[in-house]
């Protein structure tokens, strides 16, 4: 039953607040998630921290080619963000496409990845965009690629009733580089993806120097198609290359049929189209910063 | 349960509510202020029934606990004009036969009155996204649309 709702103004005071409540205390950021989880019973605490009004989370910063996404920023200001459009369209599209526009005014990118949905959209673009996140709790600090974050279907690695994450930061595009975020609905608003692909992509003299591809709902969290970037790197862009990318990407695939996302036959076959539309945007983006 | 007490602005005046900790704040306005102008449809963020504008920004006030709203200014339709004086909004939702039931009427409205605010003179588009989060059973949502295109000619006007 909760008891308390507190909303201390510092991480600092998140933490000594975690500390001493030793586990009855959880956080709450915009809470679009956790609302509907605590009166299903699915998660119970005494007491809600709320850490969207403390000034140091709200903000997105750009520090020595480093981007910042504090832990009470939400989707919306990511995907209304000049920044976030041109240095990682990726997540901003992803961000853009969460939930609902009043989701997306309360719900923050932070808490979709500490959510941790198999197909939490921002979470799926953090991972190409080789994000991690500072975690903060009196045990000591720690970063975590976001990656790693996932400790099962829903599962998080981060004990919100011990650990503050207090942002996910990744290196902004260079001029060579670019990423795109490519997603599967049933309808264009409000609706899970059926799937969802992120990718990231290096370019040099025509080649592509790196690339990460990740896709979802494919497995418990984000999954990479590590033998689609194996074939692409250092090879020469061409659309052929992609389509054997993405046609290797599928293989690394696990979707389940759902009634809410499709049959496994269905996604299975849409994946490559996806992974391909992706690969190709993001290769247009790194060449028109060229420009 | 320890209960606390709220303050912020709702509708440019200050007030002060005993809430509980778990109390969202559709709750709060709908059963302790009476202002059920607000609907409570699906309680899950789904609908956008209870869509009121907080800090500038519209959100479901079914998810969003009360005391998120401390220090907060909050608008909900009954503040945003009379019966002598209706907002830009509502005159163009009656005069172009945008309501049919109502109920998803006053989210409609905030919605786009948050998004009037921001941006006097938005296109097909940016209306589509400001209302993509609130569902009508009724009457369909081309009507609604002309009607915030309208209201957004109405608004140059009258601010």
């Amino acid at each position: 039953m909760l008891k308390d709702y507190l909303l201390p103004e510092s991480t600092t005071k998140v933490v000594s607040l975690l500390d001493n409540c030793n586990g009855q205390a959880r956080i709450i950021a915009g809470g679009t998630d956790l609302l509907l989880d605590l009166p299903d019973g699915k998660v119970a605490t005494e007491c809600l921290i709320d850490i969207s009004r403390i000034a140091e989370l709200k903000e997105i910063s750009l520090e020595d080619g480093i981007i910042k996404i504090g832990a009470a920023v939400t989707h919306n200001q990511v995907a209304k963000s000049d920044l976030i459009r041109e240095k990682a369209p990726a997540l901003a599209s992803a961000a853009g496409s969460v939930g609902s526009y009043q989701i997306r005014n309360s719900g923050t990118v932070v808490g979709n990845v500490v959510n941790a949905q198999p197909a939490a959209d921002t979470a799926v673009a953090l991972v190409a965009l080789g994000a991690s996140a500072d975690i903060v709790s009196s045990g000591g600090n720690i970063t975590v690629p976001v990656e790693k974050m996932y400790a099962g279907v829903g599962k998080s690695i981060v004990d919100s009733t011990a650990q503050l994450v207090t942002c996910v930061k990744f290196p902004a595009a260079l001029a060579n580089e670019g990423s795109a975020f490519v997603r599967l609905e049933q309808r264009k608003a409000l609706a899970l993806p059926m799937l969802n692909v992120a990718v990231m992509v290096s370019l040099k003299e025509g080649k592509f120097e790196w690339v990460r591809i990740c896709m979802a709902p494919v497995g418990p969290g984000p999954v990479r198609a590590t033998a689609g970037e194996d074939i692409l790197r250092g090879a020469k862009v061409s659309p052929e290359l992609i389509n054997e990318a993405a046609q290797a990407a599928v293989k690394q695939a696990n979707p389940r049929s759902s009634a809410l996302r499709g049959s496994k036959e269905y996604r299975t076959g849409v994946l490559p189209a996806l992974v391909a539309k992706a690969l190709e945007s993001a290769v247009a983006g790194a060449m028109e910063i060229n420009k | 349960m320890d209960n606390k007490i709220l303050k912020f602005s709702l509708n440019g005046e200050l007030k002060e509510v005993i809430v509980s900790p778990s109390d969202m704040l559709v709750d709060v306005l709908r059963d302790k202020l009476n202002l059920t102008g607000t609907k409570k449809g699906c309680g899950k963020g789904e609908c956008g029934a209870c869509t009121v504008i907080m800090n500038g920004e519209a959100v479901n006030s079914c998810l969003v606990p009360a005391m998120k709203a401390m220090d907060a200014e909050v608008e909900t339709i009954e503040g945003i004009g009379s019966p002598e004086r209706l907002h830009p909004l509502q005159e163009t939702f009656m005069d172009l036969g945008a309501i049919q039931c109502g109920f998803c009427t006053p989210g409609m409205i905030m919605s786009s009155k948050a998004l009037l605010d921001k941006n006097p003179n938005p296109g097909k588009k940016e209306v589509r996204e400001a209302i993509s989060g609130n569902i009508c059973r009724c009457t369909g949502y081309v009507k609604i649309e002309e009607a915030v295109l309208a209201a957004s000619g109405k608004y140059k006007t009258k601010r």
